[in-house]
């Protein structure tokens, strides 16, 4: 059977990914994207772990987080929504108001 | 591996897929036939006689003429997306019937969260439209997509929560199973379906069904009369044929799990011969997709379509409340029983 | 095939194309959690993650009505160059952590997700964080309404 272990990296991979896409990215919704990226990384390490243990708290966790995730995309995605209407342009970097 | 491959088991699961799928694409033809003869009845004319028997022949009439049309590819679409959006709409619609049990020895597979399974080709099913309108790249589609797309999800809600109700009584979400707890009857001969334990549910269910297959009375999608042809205007040949197969397969795929949780499934009286009590459960079945669909074909030659802020309404503040109601109210009786 | 479609989501300029990725790499990844014996989780993900939140971005992105990423932004320069190496030593450093986590034991017989088990434990044992999240998903979408008003 596959190890554990080659779950656990590909989640690790996955939420590299996700980290970098959040640096790199400008466009606030690729933003967005990355963290559900990173978030579902961390769902498979927790499912990975809640099957190697055998016991169910891994899958409520993940059941937690996905409700997490869905409550921040609505919020986030309104957000990006208010700040198109004011300012056009869905650029980080021209959101810099607050920038010295 | 390969003693897997070569064994009965897949031997036999193979054969189920290729009788299974090979019914649904003939099924899908032949449903066509069936709607414009019904809609041309209703209006009092004959429809398609002309091809074959009865006008039998059509479909595949149909099926030649759009397989030897141009393929016209807007250049101002978006190739990659236009390309697959049919594709995205045809695949969960046929995949339901991996899980469909048709008769207590044809179903592919049996998963635990079957029923789950079908909802989620269900939500899946959206995208295939949505992006159909966006990479069409002009107004029509888009709005029709739009629309579409809200209504989908909106009356998804109320598919799901109508069918708790059922669960709470059968308690498995595997398909199969839901259809062995209705095998017994009450009384030695009313069967034990759950459409007379749920009649809301059922009610909310059979509308919701209407509205996720973009059928009359709530096609506001692909209206003839207001939108060109909504989000399939700028679609031609296989690809119009693509979407129109997934609006058919979704239809018998909602008319089969409709008959699942509250008709029984393949229950029915059982008599005859050996070989015939292998057969008659998948008879009975068919028959009662069968009551569905002409259900269907009936409602769309009748009923005006709906506005779209009525439908909105009607999804969230109708069956929405009617639906969480039902599931309080069942959960009480099962709970005291 | 999720390290593909989640490289894809970097890559493509149009935000549409990464959501779409998005999408790919979450059914990926419900595969992997069949394989992993938690189906409910499995199928639960598509349906809320990939068919209901990614519609609200796919639906998002379709009425902003985007061109493609504006580009040339010199920022970038530097953080590319720098950034992947370090990634991947990061990343060697993660596999050299995880290469020795002990074997799946061999308890092959039930199967751990099921739609009962997950209902019992979430019932019993994690009732408060339950009616928790249901709070928390009211909060978000009253914020997510008052956001997106015209005029509040």
């Amino acid at each position: 059977m596959i190890p554990i272990s080659w779950y656990l990296i590909l989640g690790a991979v996955l939420f590299l990914i996700g980290v970098l896409g959040f640096l790199i990215k400008r466009n606030i919704i690729a933003l967005l994207l990355s963290v559900e990226i990173m978030l579902n990384a961390v769902n498979l390490t927790f499912v990975a772990f809640s099957t190697q243990h055998g016991q169910i708290s891994g899958q409520i966790f993940v059941f937690f987080v996905l409700v997490v995730a869905a409550a921040e995309a609505a919020v986030g995605l309104a957000l990006v929504i208010a700040m198109f209407r004011n300012r056009e342009s869905l650029n980080v970097d021209r959101s810099n108001l607050l920038k010295w | 591996m390969i003693e897997y491959l070569t064994s009965r088991d897949f031997i036999i699961l193979i054969i189920k897929i290729v009788v299974i799928f090979g019914a649904v694409m003939n099924v899908v033809g032949l449903l066509s036939w069936v709607e414009r003869k019904v809609m041309a009845r209703v209006q009092m004319r004959p429809g398609p006689t002309r091809v074959g028997p009865f006008g039998l022949l059509q479909p595949l009439a149909d099926l030649l003429k759009f397989v030897f049309k141009e393929e016209v590819i807007p250049t101002q679409a978006n190739t990659f997306l236009y390309i697959a959006a049919p594709l995205i709409s045809l695949i969960p619609a046929f995949l339901t019937f991996a899980v469909v049990p048709f008769g207590p020895w044809l179903q592919v597979t049996d998963l635990s969260v079957g029923l789950l399974f079908v909802f989620a080709l269900t939500s899946l099913g959206v995208y295939g439209i949505a992006l159909g309108g966006w990479s069409s790249n002009s107004k029509y589609p888009l709005l029709g997509a739009m629309r579409s797309s809200a209504q989908m999800i909106s009356y998804e809600l109320s598919l799901t929560l109508s069918v708790i109700g059922v669960l709470l009584i059968a308690n498995t979400l595997s398909l199969r199973e839901l259809v062995i707890s209705q095998n017994s009857t009450w009384a030695g001969f009313i069967p034990r379906w759950n459409i007379f334990l749920q009649p809301i549910a059922f009610v909310v269910y059979v509308v919701s069904g209407v509205a996720e297959t973009n059928r009359l009375p709530f096609d506001l999608a692909e209206s003839e009369q207001e939108l060109v042809a909504g989000w399939h205007t700028e679609y031609s040949s296989m690809k119009f044929l693509m979407f129109m197969m997934a609006e058919y397969a979704n239809l018998i795929a909602v008319s089969s799990v409709a008959t699942i949780l509250f008709l029984g499934g393949w229950s029915g009286p059982m008599f005859g011969p050996e070989w015939l009590q292998m057969v008659l459960p998948i008879v009975w079945f068919v028959l009662k997709i069968g009551l569905f669909v002409f259900f269907y074909v009936l409602l769309r030659s009748t009923i005006p379509r709906f506005r779209y802020d009525q439908l909105m309404r009607f999804g969230w503040k109708v069956l929405f409340p009617l639906s969480l109601a039902n599931i309080v109210v069942t959960s009480f009786v099962v709970a005291i029983t | 095939m999720a390290v593909g479609a989640a490289i894809n989501v970097l890559v493509q300029k149009h935000v549409l194309y990464s959501a779409l990725s998005v999408i790919v790499m979450l059914t990926a990844v419900s595969v992997l959690f069949v394989f992993l014996r938690a189906d409910f989780i499995a199928v639960i993900q598509v349906i809320v993650y990939a068919g209901a939140i990614m519609v609200l971005f796919t639906f998002v992105i379709m009425l902003l009505n985007l061109p493609a990423d504006e580009d040339g932004v010199d920022r970038l320069r530097w953080l590319k160059f720098i950034g992947i190496p370090l990634g991947l030593f990061l990343l060697f450093l993660i596999v050299a952590t995880l290469w020795n986590v002990e074997p799946l034991r061999a308890t092959r017989a039930e199967m751990v997700g099921s739609p009962k088990a997950i209902g019992t434990s979430l019932f019993n044992d994690y009732l408060l964080p339950f009616e928790a999240t249901s709070l928390l998903i009211l909060i978000a979408l009253v914020g997510a309404v008052v956001f997106a008003k015209k005029d509040l």
